[in-house]
């Protein structure tokens, strides 16, 4: 869903490319039958109308100036490329741009590295604590996102936080510590929050792919004298790489677009503008400032962002279809 | 598994399982532990680890916060017409794609994979703009609105699959025996889809109750907010004092959907791959 920042979309998917018709076959349209078009209908309005006409309106919203004057009557003004000119040589612009990519890709690798690697090991388990394994992960997937950020304010929380609690028993100065103060520490608060939140769906649906690896396969390598790094380099890891590709596909996206954590903890105490990530830059030059024909130009420039980082990704994914 | 691993392997790999567990539930626990706890456990340098001595004082205290009550029924109302709506929609929608071949279904099957990796934040301010213009901000209506395209592309997906899931022959059987083809799938298919419908349905219902970005920039008003957006403020009006109380919110809006993504989760893994062909 594109409104949730826990979203899950579909990763089961039908790992088969469109053309190919399932098994049982409905008849193909004898003459032009309008009941399919019909059964669309809806859907298509609904899409068409919120968020189809916002997109239009975005790009027309990003050539337009669109401040306070404007909201109060003053029909907006075409400015050309002057906002995206505005922008683009903006240096804040391009350190939020910076702060917001590399937070994502430190996320998205932290979340694949710890949520295929638990996969893997979960292989190795006993069946008893793998199940506890898993449903400790439940737990953490199903946790609503301001329920789980609620919970992790108090844990980091500078006088009664069981963190600074713990750290102080270890024998660090961490009494009284105040976490969200500086950027750098307020973006480790929140990197344990997104990690925490996005590790069970990778470790899910990465063990569930192990589990259809053929067995014959790695007993073979075995036999053939290959070690446990061997085996994972050049049987395990290729053979589930469309799923790897999917689940980090879909980690950058969701890092990439992190809104409600930034948001939150900002309002708990850290300093909006040296923790600005592009989804809060908007929010607040928009919906906070009123400038929405820059916030326009900066959300466009998101979604043109979202295109280049992903698209090497989709087109892996499309080789992997054309080749199945 | 079929390898049996040796014994350091197991124990090792039963190591990071028991950390693993610990590190993703103790969150959970600490949250349900810390609604009980009185004010003297909440505000002491040492944590209390087990509610023994806690009370529900602070559960008394968020039902007396009036914003509280209407917060939950504006939740309520949203998701649940988020969630007939949407359903609706998306049901037709998958059987169109699902048991129909036409022109233009596969650009439409697309457009629903694209739309997915659009990011709500890169919308918002448009969205923000048209409910503005269409009078339509802090209502039911607006809210709902976003909140159903929002849930469509994927609920059309995961239906689909379920529908996908139902053997054509079957409702060809029904209308050798002289059913309409409506009939047919009404008759066949249709109850044997009853359990995904309530999956979606369930799924749906979670990401709408739990969204928090739109909900935020939809209902200003602090009259109009939803649960998320109401015990996000619940901890700044506080500023850090009652986290009893927040908790104990916490506590409220999260077990529930814990329950509720447990019981359906295995069944949304299953329907989506049910779409799957099986060889």
């Amino acid at each position: 869903m594109s409104t949730q920042t826990t979203g899950r979309p579909d990763v089961h998917r039908p790992q088969r490319p469109e053309e190919e018709a399932p098994v049982s076959q409905p008849p193909a349209p004898r003459r032009r039958d309008p009941l399919p078009y019909a059964l669309l209908v809806p859907a298509v309005l609904a899409l068409a109308l919120a968020l189809g006409y916002p997109l239009v309106r975005q790009l027309v919203l990003s050539f337009q100036e669109f401040g306070l004057a404007q909201q109060f009557g003053r029909p907006p003004e075409w400015v050309g490329m002057d906002n995206y000119r505005a922008l683009l040589t903006d240096a804040y612009l391009w350190r939020v741009t910076a702060r917001t990519i590399v937070f994502c890709l430190v996320n998205a690798a932290l979340t694949m590295l710890l949520g295929v690697g638990l996969a893997l090991v979960m292989r190795s388990m006993s069946r008893g604590v793998r199940l506890l394994a898993q449903t400790g992960l439940l737990l953490a997937w199903a946790m609503p996102v301001v329920a789980s950020l609620t919970v992790w304010q108090w844990l980091f929380d500078t006088q009664y936080g069981v963190v600074n609690y713990l750290l102080t028993q270890l024998g660090a100065d961490y009494e009284g510590h105040g976490w969200l103060l500086r950027p750098l520490s307020f973006f480790f608060v929140a990197t344990v929050v997104v990690v925490w939140m996005s590790v069970p769906f990778v470790a899910f649906t990465v063990y569930a792919a192990l589990t259809q690896l053929p067995e014959e396969l790695e007993e073979a390598a075995e036999i053939d004298g290959a070690t446990a790094w061997q085996r994972l380099t050049s049987i395990i890891l290729p053979t589930i790489r469309p799923v790897l590709l999917v689940v980090a596909l879909l980690q950058v996206i969701w890092d990439l677009r992190v809104f409600t954590q930034i948001y939150i903890l900002q309002e708990a105490g850290g300093s909006a503008r040296d923790t600005n990530l592009l989804g809060t830059y908007i929010y607040r030059l928009g919906i906070g400032g009123g400038d929405f024909g820059t916030s326009a130009a900066v959300a466009v420039f998101m979604l043109a962002l979202t295109v280049v980082l992903t698209a090497p990704y989709v087109r892996a994914m499309l080789r992997q279809e054309r080749q199945a | 598994m079929p390898r049996t691993p040796s014994r350091p392997v197991r124990w090792s790999a039963n190591a990071v399982g028991v950390v693993a567990f610990v590190l993703a539930a103790f969150p959970v626990y600490w949250m349900v532990n810390s609604s009980f706890l009185d004010r003297n456990q909440i505000r002491n340098p040492v944590p209390t680890w087990v509610p023994f001595g806690g009370d529900l004082d602070n559960f008394r205290t968020v039902f007396e916060t009036d914003q509280f009550l209407s917060a939950m029924r504006t939740s309520l109302v949203v998701t649940g017409l988020t969630l007939v709506v949407a359903l609706t929609f998306a049901f037709v929608a998958a059987v169109a794609v699902s048991r129909f071949r036409f022109r233009g279904r596969v650009p439409f099957i697309v457009t629903l994979l694209v739309i997915q990796m659009i990011p709500a934040e890169g919308l918002f301010i448009s969205q923000y703009k048209m409910l503005e213009a269409a009078d339509l901000l802090n209502t039911v209506v607006g809210l709902t609105l976003v909140y159903v395209a929002g849930v469509l592309p994927f609920t059309i997906w995961t239906l689909r699959g379920f529908v996908e899931g139902v053997p054509y022959e079957l409702e060809e059987a029904a209308m050798m025996d002289g059913c309409t083809r409506t009939q047919a799938f009404f008759r066949v298919t249709f109850p044997l889809l009853a359990p995904g419908l309530v999956a979606t349905g369930v799924f749906g219902f979670i990401q709408a109750w739990n969204e928090f970005t739109l909900a935020l920039v939809v209902m200003t008003r602090e009259d109009h907010r939803t649960l998320p957006l109401w015990l996000s403020t619940f901890t700044d009006v506080n500023r850090g004092t009652d986290w009893g109380g927040i908790m104990a919110g916490s506590t409220l809006i999260a077990v529930p959907v814990i329950v509720f993504f447990l019981l359906v989760q295995g069944r949304m893994a299953s329907g989506l791959t049910s779409g799957a062909v099986k060889g």
